[in-house]
């Protein structure tokens, strides 16, 4: 029941702004905030009461919703949803500050930030798939009208570019979930479409589980998003509000990760190891593409978008090693890309305010005249490019650690998405903050003010936080990961695999000889008194 | 007890960063300054109360752990936030902070006009707290905390004026430069877990000969992955190019950064991981083949160079040079003492010409210097010893750990690494007493409206201390008395490697993979240490620091034409003072073809091939709707006409 009352918390709060009369901005911005602040303190509290120990759902609730069709009001937390259910409270309370200039429709705009609130969040708890595809699909329309409405000049385009690229994708999801929903039906008896009962029973022949992989797939890479599904996001980006932009980067692409944890691998696990493959190659594609074309974006925001695709190719990757180095790299650096990302947008959002302007020939020098604001903007970027000691290192560092164990010249290809990275932000962070003060419409920019300040300064506590002590956060999904990986484990499939020969995966083949490899597994399994006598 | 104070060492400089950093404007200069030269002070006593607790281990302990918290973990994976206390940290620490804090002092004189002397110095501790952590860190992750951080601040710095376009892009290329080696440096640390199960390099250096093959696959990769690291750290070729240009930054950047600490970072991490090395012998040559090369290549750029801070880069980059030198023959003893006795001259002689551009308002070119002896008396003569230093004039520090690099190159390993390491001495003295020529000696080619002077004390104490040091530094290694070599003992556990277990175990390992191991008795022959041929190259050494001494005052001093006669119109000359256009090539072969290729790839992949096709699709949708609009024209009796064809067509088909 509480997790349902912190989930429609931001909801009621925009059905009560819609009362509100429209001139008073003060009460409607203050009671937006409020409404935002306790439900991130809400979920601290959730967050606080989780138990670390269990893959178990936790705080769930199941009621019929559409009992003659099996359908459940069926909601609940684990180690993979908890921390981006805090996160996107979290985001949401960040968003509301940073929205506070907005003079356009400031009611409206405050009711669909609360009502995509409680969007992203349905989508994080769902339990039910076709509950999870209702909120899948809602959190669209605000999202939609966000961009629409209070976006950039090419506003409409962008919003319909998302909005179509997203439906379509899941579509044929829907179509997947349906097949499924009837499937279990004939197998098991039961018209049920809970996913923990599908997860448990689901039988499907490789062939089929392949098609419907495909299908959820499709719409989560579309999410995520993954080369060559990405040409909406940098788009949306640009277009987007600031507030937009952030819960965009921060949030909805999550969605798509999260997807890919929580269907993907559980329902097909035997189709999912059969497609590492394919995924491995997309994400590094995704990882160079992303940071080759960041490095020449002339926009800021662009920019940062196409530094999206690199870092969530880096989360795909690190799902698809499907061992837990990977999976909890893949999970920890979702929250810092959403941390990091959202902290560049925010910046990108105080100059937009100030100049109405992302071109970064614009600025130049602006080192001088804005220290504090160089400052963050400098933590921000060495944590996005993963500089050890921020939170970006870890999650990249355990994405290739579990991706090396499975194939290490991916390790390799990957890796030098981090070279890449430095270029890219270097390259942008030299244009706009050093050189000297040309441009004199800069000269009278003013430092980031008090409240842009907070809204930073909180991400850049996460930044170090999780880069020097991220235990906190880590040990919330230890559990589930375990569950998860003893379900998807490459060794699961291995003997099946014996009759083809040996796979083109699966062992670090490519960097040593099979004798050495024989002798080198020999050696680590002998016992050491046997080492010593001879 | 005392070794508890250990994480301690690190922390004050990071402490006084931080208050630097965020209220510097408001305490003021006198106070950043007290505040930054006194952490790294303090840091330097904790050092040596640790150095004193380290000596009160009980016999046959080494190393000592101290683990703070754990970092991070996942699966059977785990990291933890540790420091390791063994002969060679203490080694480094010493250098770093001893050399360190006497470099923050001068810096307090050198950067007193400075507005932004607050920011200077926050960084400036920042970077010592990451070069401390660097040589602390008890694991390969740890270290490569520091590793990035020193690269961080070391980007920092180097762009510290940052409205100089030259200084911003030496900065950018720095950091470019060295995530390259990071690259494969992260490379090798997943490989070492994989094989390994652990990146504790205690944990690591013991489980090695018994899990390597000697000169197998695993072990080459590993090591040649960490030595690509460290020539992106230690700006050997091919990753050199960024130091040169790292000269943009103030001066007591250079000497701390870019020639005494971060630099050397490389070196370090070869002698740490010197269990795996020494296991590949294919690195090993490598390594040792770089370092020579690069001496030799960088020295003879060092000669045509007229900025004075270049000429040192260069000599920095030859000198680092020997360290790798003597690393790939497997004398890391040497390297270390090479290390420690470079970052005593070398800084002195950074800080020297730091005093020499503070002198003549911030002139860089040898060719507007002369005659500054005069005028600079003791900035000349300390600059002098610790140039004699570097050139292996006896007695002096450098002498004695040049010579023994060259002893072991010749003795270890062959006569081409050997006459590598002597040519490039001949040209370290020549270049170097060139410097000293044109800058002090001579007629005064100063610009008229500047009148020289000596620095303040605040910078020449710093001159003294540390060519005090320079000159005494070889005591730390005397050779030919066996015993008497204090280096060599005090490193004794941290490079200890027993070469016939090593092989015994490998030979097992083979034999157990079915295959047969290659002969390796010859590996085991003792090598002779002849007393003779020590005191003989000794000799020869000097006298090579002494021919290319002459060959300067001859060219210098003597005939100052012949220098133009010998150079002019010489496309040999052209091509070493352009630095044998390799910035050139890398930018052509490397940068603009990426850039061209990402905007390639953005305008026609991303706008024209991916968007294309979507904007495509919709817009043949929009195709199809309206000529299916026709279809739909409201007549009834098109509608019957397309029923009575749909019928028959059924009919067709159904038989």
């Amino acid at each position: 029941m509480f997790l349902t009352f912190v989930t429609f918390l931001p909801f009621f709060g925009a059905l009560f702004l819609v009362f509100l009369p429209k001139e008073s901005t003060g009460t409607i911005k203050q009671t937006a905030l409020a409404v935002a602040v306790a439900d991130f303190l809400l979920s601290l509290y959730l967050w606080t009461n989780f138990d670390n120990t269990t893959h178990a759902m936790q705080f769930s609730m199941n009621i019929p919703w559409i009992e003659s069709w099996g359908i459940n009001y069926h909601i609940g937390l684990d180690g993979i949803s908890l921390l981006l259910y805090v996160m996107t409270t979290f985001l949401t309370m960040i968003c509301v500050i940073a929205s506070w200039e907005i003079k356009k429709h400031i009611r409206e705009y405050m009711i669909a930030m609360l009502v995509l609130s409680t969007g992203m969040l349905g989508v994080f708890i769902a339990l039910d798939l076709f509950m999870f595809y209702v909120f899948w699909e809602f959190q669209l329309i605000p999202m939609y009208i966000i961009v629409g409405v209070w976006g950039g000049p090419r506003r409409i385009y962008a919003s319909i570019k998302f909005f179509l690229f997203t439906a379509v994708g899941s579509l044929l999801m829907l179509v997947a979930i349906l097949w499924i929903y009837f499937h279990i039906q004939e197998t098991t008896g039961v018209a049920t479409a809970d996913i923990l009962y599908i997860t448990d029973n689901l039988d499907v022949p490789l062939g089929t589980q392949k098609w419907l992989w495909m299908a959820f797939f499709l719409a989560f890479a579309i999410k995520v998003p993954m080369f060559p599904f990405h040409t909406w996001l940098p788009d949306a980006h640009v277009e987007a509000p600031t507030a937009g932009s952030v819960i965009l980067a921060g949030v909805l692409l999550k969605m798509g990760t999260y997807g890919f944890l929580r269907f993907n691998l559980p329902f097909f696990p035997q189709a999912s190891y059969e497609f590492v493959p394919m995924i491995a190659w997309l994400s590094i594609i995704g990882i160079v593409y992303g940071a080759l074309v960041a490095m020449v974006q002339e926009d800021l925001k662009k920019l940062v978008a196409y530094s999206s695709v690199s870092h969530l190719g880096f989360v795909m990757l690190g799902i698809f090693a499907l061992n837990p180095y990977g999976i909890q790299g893949a999970l920890i650096q979702n929250i810092n890309h959403g941390i990091s990302t959202g902290a560049l947008f925010l910046l990108v959002g105080v100059v937009y305010d100030r100049r109405h302007t992302r071109l970064i020939s614009e600025f130049g020098g602006l080192a001088k005249i804005m220290p504090r604001y160089t400052v963050c903007f400098m933590i921000a970027a060495l944590s996005s490019i993963g500089l050890p000691g921020m939170n970006g290192f870890v999650g990249e560092f355990l994405v290739l650690l579990g991706i090396f164990q499975v194939n290490g010249l991916w390790a390799a290809c990957a890796t030098s998405g981090v070279i890449l990275a430095a270029c890219y932000i270097l390259w942008m962070f030299q244009r706009v903050m050093f050189l000297e003060l040309k441009n004199p419409k800069n000269i009278g920019m003013k430092d980031m003010n008090m409240r842009e300040m907070i809204t930073v300064v909180p991400l850049v506590i996460l930044i170090f936080w999780i880069g020097l002590y991220p235990k906190p956060f880590m040990q919330t999904f230890d559990a589930s990961v375990n569950h998860l990986v003893s379900k998807v484990s490459p060794d699961n499939f291995r003997p099946k695999k014996d009759n083809h020969g040996d796979s083109s995966h699966g062992e670090h083949a490519q960097l040593i000889t099979s004798n050495q490899m024989a002798s080198l597994n020999h050696k680590l399994q002998m016992p050491k008194n046997v080492l010593n006598k001879d | 007890m005392l070794l508890k104070l250990t994480c301690l060492i690190p922390l004050y400089p990071l402490i006084g960063s931080i208050i630097n950093g965020f209220f510097g404007l408001k305490i003021g200069k006198d106070a950043v300054a007290k505040i930054a030269c006194g952490s790294m002070i303090l840091s330097f006593l904790t050092a040596v109360l640790v150095f004193v607790g380290f000596l009160m281990l009980p016999e046959g302990q080494h190393a000592y752990e101290q683990v703070v918290w754990s970092w991070f973990g996942a699966g059977d994976f785990s990291v933890d936030f540790g420091f390791q206390v063994d002969p060679l940290t203490l080694v480094m620490m010493f250098v770093v902070t001893g050399v360190g804090s006497i470099i923050h002092v001068y810096a307090v004189g050198y950067m007193h006009e400075e507005y932004s002397f607050y920011r200077f110095f926050a960084y400036f501790n920042l970077f010592a707290s990451a070069m401390l952590l660097l040589v602390m860190g008890n694991n390969f992750l740890l270290m490569f905390i520091g590793w990035e951080g020193v690269g961080c601040c070391s980007y920092f710095l180097i762009g510290y004026y940052f409205e100089k376009k030259s200084a911003c892009d030496a900065g950018t290329k720095a950091f470019v430069v060295n995530r390259v080696g990071d690259f494969a440096f992260l490379l090798a640390v997943m490989y070492i877990f994989n094989i390994f199960g652990t990146i504790d390099f205690s944990e690591v250096m013991h489980a090695a000969p018994e899990k390597l093959i000697y000169g197998g696959e695993i072990v080459t990769i590993i090591t040649m992955l960490l030595f690509v690291g460290a020539t992106g750290k230690s700006a050997q070729i091919p990753l050199y190019t960024w130091l040169p240009d790292a000269m943009e930054g103030p001066t007591p950047v250079s000497a701390l950064i870019h020639a005494a600490t971060m630099v050397t970072a490389g070196v370090y991490m070869v002698v740490r991981c010197n269990v795996l090395f020494s296991l590949s012998p294919m690195t090993m040559t490598v390594v040792a083949f770089i370092g020579g090369t690069t001496a030799v290549m960088a020295a003879t750029i060092g000669m045509t160079q007229f900025d004075i801070k270049r000429v040192l880069a260069y000599s920095t980059v030859s000198q680092i040079g020997y360290m790798f030198l003597a690393c790939g023959v497997g004398a890391y003893t040497a390297a270390i003492f090479h290390l420690v006795t470079h970052a005593f001259f070398k800084a002195c002689l950074f800080l020297g010409s730091g005093s020499v551009i503070h002198g003549i308002h911030g002139e860089q070119d040898m060719r507007k210097m002369g005659g500054l002896k005069k005028h600079m008396p003791t900035t000349y003569k300390t600059f002098l010893v610790s140039t004699l230093a570097i050139a292996g004039i006896p007695p002096l520090s450098g002498f004695f750990s040049k010579d023994e690099v060259l002893y072991h190159s010749l003795i270890d390993g062959n006569i081409i690494f050997w006459g590598m390491g002597v040519s490039a001495a001949l040209l370290t003295a020549f270049y170097m007493f060139r410097l000293v020529f044109m800058t002090f000696h001579g007629e005064s080619r100063v610009d008229p409206s500047v009148h020289p002077h000596e620095s303040p004390k605040i910078m020449t104490m710093p001159l003294v201390i540390l060519a005090g040091l320079a000159t005494v530094g070889g005591m730390l290694g005397i050779p030919l008395m066996h015993g008497w070599h204090i280096l060599h003992n005090w490193l004794e556990p941290v490079i200890h490697f027993d070469l016939a277990s090593a092989l015994q175990h490998s030979e097992h390992m083979l034999h157990e993979a079915g295959q047969h191991a290659p002969s390796w008795t010859h590996l085991l022959e003792p090598k002779d240490h002849n007393l003779w041929i020590e005191s003989l190259l000794m000799l020869f050494s000097a006298a090579v620091a002494i021919t290319g001494i002459f060959g300067a005052y001859m060219f210098y001093i003597k005939r100052p034409d012949l220098p133009e006669k010998f150079t002019k119109g010489q496309w040999g000359f052209d091509l070493v003072q352009n630095k044998y256009y390799v910035d050139e090539l890398y930018d052509e072969s490397i940068v603009k073809p990426t850039v061209e290729a990402s905007k390639l790839l953005w305008k026609e992949c991303d706008a024209k091939g991916i968007d294309g096709a979507v904007n495509g699709a919709a817009k043949t949708i929009g195709w199809f709707s309206r000529h299916a609009q026709t279809l739909q024209s409201g007549f009834v009796r098109n509608y019957a006409l397309f029923m009575v064809v749909g019928f028959i067509s059924l009919l067709l088909v159904m038989f």
